[in-house]
């Protein structure tokens, strides 16, 4: 049964509808064994049905393929075994401690050496001044981290998070990921649907999702390039000023300010240049610059906008 | 490969056990209420009033029906007046401004002398058997107080003719439950609540708070959910069963005639229903608040058609089919029975198999309905 092969994902053609609305619209997934796939959309877009469906927790009205080599509408019970699913709701026993909330995960696993186990998470997370603390107490960070520890803990082959870092200050963030590239030098495969660029940038593959369709996958580089988009960037001068008189003109996609910085996109380099130079505003130098993961998606979604 | 496990079971079972433990609010209701209720009925059972508001109708006059009257005011229980009209009596006894009428039938005082004995009827208002009770029980009292005015002879045949009798007529409540009943009623509500209800919630807000999903994602089997909610709430009815019959023994001098093991034994049974039932509403309703609207719409009419409130004979055909699906009618005819009446093994079991019935057709529709998914 555990002969994985090299894609711990594999499904072709989910389709998920409540009522008339189809949710997820013909999705097909491949996800290779020990890589970190980035699960991107907007809200809606249908991330966490999809991956409910991966791990047996709706059925598709549509749809085939396998999670760990298992059947994803016969072999639910098996999948679940070796998989881990972080919900994207805080959803362990509030009113249960962190050390009890592992331990019974850990028992429900049948964990052989739960305690150690148990201890060891408590550990590698760094939740050991909170151990006896009840799930309730913690902070929201604190709480995603006690998700992830009792996500990981029976060893799964391969992780679900749904959206992880939701409401993490930067820091943890960072630790959170460090984290979740050790575990997957180990081997373990790693879909995490997110709504922050820099975490999709972190992902070896990302795969764009809208209106339950997948509009572009690949890695970050690759999605940038596939976009046929040119940037430019501006800094100095009034950027907002800019930003609200380019936003209007032809051939200019999206005008964004980062801080100080002004970001342009578009796909026509005449008309961009055209534009850009109608905005004359003193002491601001542009520069060509490569697209952000961010722009790439945004352009995607017009287009797929514009074509139906 | 993944059946059922007593591992993980047993797992389930310690997490349920120290979110009840850990919930000292509604535990201490779970030990609290019961007490309370039982107090509070509690005084049901223990009044002995006196003075109880009673019409004397009068068909003429009698020289015998001074002693009588007299005799009954002694023992302390009557506080008679004179009525005009059966009509008038027909109406006090109706609104509750008497209790007991008193009927004197004609030619008394002949009828006595005769030799005959004569009935002399009391209607007694019996919707509260306890009031109406001790009253009742003190006119065999009143009986020998005639003695003294009657002729010689008729004294000398009192042996084979009494000189009159007391025919009492039960209004309201002819099978005359008495307030001892109070206690299989309170055992079988207090139950109910903390099974059905707590079940009911305790899976609902799984759901609600979204732990159902995360615990539906890890290897647990339905059934060994259903089991872990279940069993904590078992031990805490079979605690509260205990708490009552304990209070009501000692404060109340209730009678434990049968034995309190067949009597545990029974309530388990009644208990898998509750559950059982608890579990089917919870998988069939959305959130909390539908669950409990759910949950009481079937409790009310469990307990007014159980013949806890009205004594079952006395309703109607439809309403006693209807009580006889609800497994509390059953758990209190049970509980009653063996309490108050000493019954055993046998006499419980026509009892006992309707509420098996109920509780695994229940079971079995749980089971159909509980969704290993979200959808
Ligand atoms: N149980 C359900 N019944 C009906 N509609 C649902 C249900 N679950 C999800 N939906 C709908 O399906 C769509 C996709 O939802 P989903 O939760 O998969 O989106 P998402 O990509 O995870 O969004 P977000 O980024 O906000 O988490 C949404 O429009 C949502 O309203
Ligand atoms: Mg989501």
């Amino acid at each position: 049964m555990s002969d994985v092969g090299e894609n711990v994902i594999d499904i072709t053609g989910l389709v998920k509808r409540f009522g008339s609305r189809t949710v997820v619209d013909g999705l097909d997934l491949t996800v290779a064994k020990g890589e970190i796939c980035g699960f991107l959309g907007a809200n809606g877009s249908g991330k966490t049905t999809t991956i409910r469906m991966l791990c047996g927790l709706l059925r598709p009205d549509a749809g085939s393929g396998t999670c760990l080599g298992h059947d994803i509408i016969t072999g639910a019970v098996a999948i679940r075994r070796d998989a881990g699913y972080m919900t994207q709701r805080f959803s362990y026993y509030d009113d249960l401690t962190v050390f009890e909330n592992l331990d019974f995960v850990a028992s429900v696993y049948e964990m052989p050496n739960r305690r150690a186990a148990v201890d060891g998470m408590i550990e590698r997370m760094g939740l050991k001044d909170r151990r006896d603390q009840l799930a309730v107490q913690l902070s929201g960070g604190w709480k995603q981290r006690l998700s992830l520890a009792a996500c990981v803990l029976h060893n799964p082959k391969l992780l679900l998070l749904d959206e992880p870092t939701a409401g993490v200050d930067a820091k943890a963030r960072r630790e959170f990921w460090d984290l979740i590239h050790d575990m997957a030098g180990e081997g373990l495969t790693v879909l995490v649907s997110t709504h922050y660029m820099d975490e999709a940038e972190r992902c070896k593959r990302v795969v764009y999702l809208a209106q339950g369709k997948i509009v572009v996958q690949g890695t970050g580089a690759e999605v940038a390039a596939k976009s046929g988009l040119i940037t430019f960037e501006a800094v100095g001068g009034d950027v907002d000023l800019a930003a609200r008189k380019l936003r209007h003109l032809a051939g200019v996609e999206s005008a964004a300010v980062y801080g100080l910085s002004l970001h342009v996109a578009g796909t026509n380099r005449a008309a961009m240049q055209a534009a850009i130079d109608s905005v004359a505003i003193d002491g601001m130098a542009w520069t060509e610059v490569a697209p952000r993961l961010e722009d790439a998606f945004i352009h995607m979604l017009s287009v797929k906008g514009n074509e139906e | 490969m993944n059946g059922f496990s007593w591992r993980r079971l047993y797992a389930l079972m310690r997490k349920e056990t120290i979110q009840v433990a850990r919930d000292r609010i509604t535990l201490r209701f779970i030990i609290v209420l019961p007490i309370m209720q039982l107090f509070l009925f509690g005084f049901a059972i223990n009044t002995n009033p006196k003075n109880l508001p009673t019409g004397l109708l009068a068909a003429q006059p009698s020289k015998y029906e001074r002693t009588i009257v007299a005799a009954m005011k002694n023992t302390g229980y009557y506080k008679i007046q004179i009525l005009r009209s059966e009509a008038e009596a027909e109406r006090d006894l109706r609104d509750g401004s008497l209790l007991f009428v008193v009927q004197m039938p004609p030619n008394f005082d002949r009828a006595v002398d005769r030799g005959e004995t004569p009935s002399i009827l009391v209607d007694a208002d019996a919707t509260d058997p306890t009031a109406v009770g001790n009253a009742t029980g003190a006119l065999q009292g009143v009986i020998p107080a005639l003695t003294r005015d009657l002729p010689a002879n008729r004294r000398a045949q009192l042996k084979q003719n009494p000189a009159f009798q007391f025919v009492v007529h039960a209004r309201y409540n002819p099978e005359q439950l008495t307030a001892f009943n109070v206690v299989p009623g309170l055992i079988c509500i207090v139950l109910t609540f903390s099974t059905l209800f707590a079940t009911t919630l305790s899976i609902t807000k799984e759901r609600e708070r979204g732990t159902m999903e995360n615990l539906l994602s890890m290897p647990v089997r339905p059934i060994e959910i259903m089991i872990a909610k279940i069993v904590p709430y078992v031990v805490i009815g079979y605690i509260q069963v205990l708490l009552i019959l304990i209070c009501s023994t000692l404060m109340f001098g209730l009678p434990i005639r049968g034995s309190v093991l067949l009597l545990l034994a029974a309530l388990g049974i009644f208990m898998a229903a509750n559950l059982a039932l608890g579990v089917t509403i919870s998988t069939l309703s959305a959130n909390q608040m539908q669950a409990t609207q759910v949950a009481q719409m079937l409790i009310m009419p469990s307990f007014l058609l159980s013949g806890f409130m009205f004594p079952f004979r006395g309703m109607p055909d439809w309403a006693q089919f209807f009580g006889e699906i609800f497994p509390s009618t059953h758990a209190m005819r049970i509980v009653r029975g063996i309490l108050l009446k000493g019954i055993g093994v046998s006499e419980i079991i026509p009892e006992l198999w309707p509420m098996a019935l109920f509780a695994a057709l229940i079971i079995a529709v749980a089971v159909y309905f509980y969704k290993e998914t979200l959808d």
